[in-house]
This record gives C-alpha cells, sequence and structure tokens, in this order.
C-alpha cells in the first residue's frame, strides 16, 4: 500500500464517517417515523460503502459477501418498515 | 497476486475513492439541510447510485491489477443496490403519503380543476 492509496482511503473513510454522523443526527431529531427509516437505510449504505472500501485496504475479497449481505438486510428493513407505517403490521 | 501495482492504477483507485466520499458527503448534508420528507428522500440516493458505483469500480480496477485477471463480482452490490433502493424509497414515500393524508394534509394537491 502506498502512500497515495492509503491517503485517499483515509480521506474516504473521513467522508463516511462524517455523513453517518449527520445521518444519525437526522435519526435521532427527524420529525416523523419516516425521516429515521430513511435516515436508517442511508445508513446501511454508508456501512456497506465503508466494508467495501476496508476490502480495498486489506486487499481482502472475504468482506465481499458482508457487504452483499448487508445491502440485502437494508432491502428487507426498509421494506418490512415502510409496510409496517403502511398498515401497523408487518405480515398479515 | 504478484503484490506491486501500478501507479497509475492506484491513482485512478484513489480519484474513484474520494469522489465516492465526497458523493456520500453530499448526500448526507442534503438530508441535513433539506426541508420536509418529500425533498429529503431524493438526497440518500446519491450515495446509493454514485458512491456505490464509484467503490464498486475501484475494487474491479484494483483487484484486477493486483491479480492479473478481471475480477468482476464486486459489481453484484451496486446492480443489487440498483434494484432495492427504488423499490424501498418508493414503498417509504407511499407509506409518508398515506400517513400525512390520514393527518387530514391535503398533499399533494390536485393538478387538475373540477
Amino acid at each position: 500500500m502506498t502512500p497515495l492509496l492509503s491517503i485517499a482511503v483515509f480521506a474516504t473513510l473521513s467522508c463516511y464517517a462524517i455523513a453517518m454522523a449527520l445521518g444519525v443526527v437526522r435519526l435521532l431529531r427527524g420529525p416523523g417515523a419516516e425521516d429515521r427509516v430513511l435516515a436508517l437505510d442511508f445508513l446501511y449504505v454508508n456501512g456497506m460503502l465503508v466494508l467495501m472500501l476496508l476490502g480495498i485496504r486489506y486487499a481482502s475479497g472475504m468482506v465481499f459477501e458482508a457487504a452483499l449481505l448487508i445491502a440485502l438486510a437494508s432491502c428487507v428493513a426498509s421494506a418490512a418498515l415502510a409496510k409496517f407505517l403502511l398498515r401497523g403490521e408487518v405480515i398479515e | 497476486m504478484n503484490g506491486a501495482v501500478p501507479l497509475w492504477v492506484e491513482a485512478v483507485v484513489a480519484v474513484l475513492l474520494v469522489a465516492s466520499g465526497i458523493a456520500s458527503l453530499v448526500a448526507a448534508t442534503g438530508m441535513i439541510r433539506l426541508r420536509g420528507l418529500f425533498l429529503r428522500m431524493h438526497a440518500p440516493a446519491l450515495a446509493g447510485t454514485f458512491g456505490a458505483w464509484a467503490v464498486a469500480i475501484a475494487s474491479v480496477v484494483y483487484f484486477s491489477a493486483l491479480e492479473g485477471y478481471p475480477v468482476l463480482h464486486t459489481l453484484a452490490i451496486p446492480l443489487l443496490l440498483a434494484v432495492t433502493l427504488p423499490f424501498t424509497t418508493v414503498l417509504l414515500a407511499r407509506a409518508a403519503l398515506f400517513r400525512k393524508r390520514q393527518d387530514g394534509a391535503n398533499m399533494p394537491p390536485p393538478l387538475s380543476r373540477g
């Protein structure tokens, strides 16, 4: 890992961290329940991006499966929460 | 694996990574600063499309240069996101619209008269 790539990885990780902090602010403060679900979805996507970045940093292909699972869980969680907001229950 | 990656490949990967980080930061800023849920809903798409594609392409470039053969399986992640993110966003927007209408709000206002 040369200095160029390690500096780029550090800068990108800092950007992701600040973005996730702003997402947590929206999650805690969001006026409605939908805002919180939106912030949760954003946090899922950002966590997945962090994992893919760490996969590049450590030159490991193992984290790819974890990132894929997080993407799937994000879809299922947001769909279930939206369904809950819509109907008051998830499975009828 | 030969362990050495050319400098120009590292430069391409670095540019893509920093672009992805900036896209994610812009998305978060939009989610903080925009007024109202239906405006705010547009912002996170930037992280889910541009951010995810940039990181995935950076990963493809880096691992292809590292291993010496094309490593394409990382592209499955933005493809999966392209299928699932619009679905959940539209579902969430419909839930929000339903709940706001149930609270008595007239939204969206009708486009035509009569």
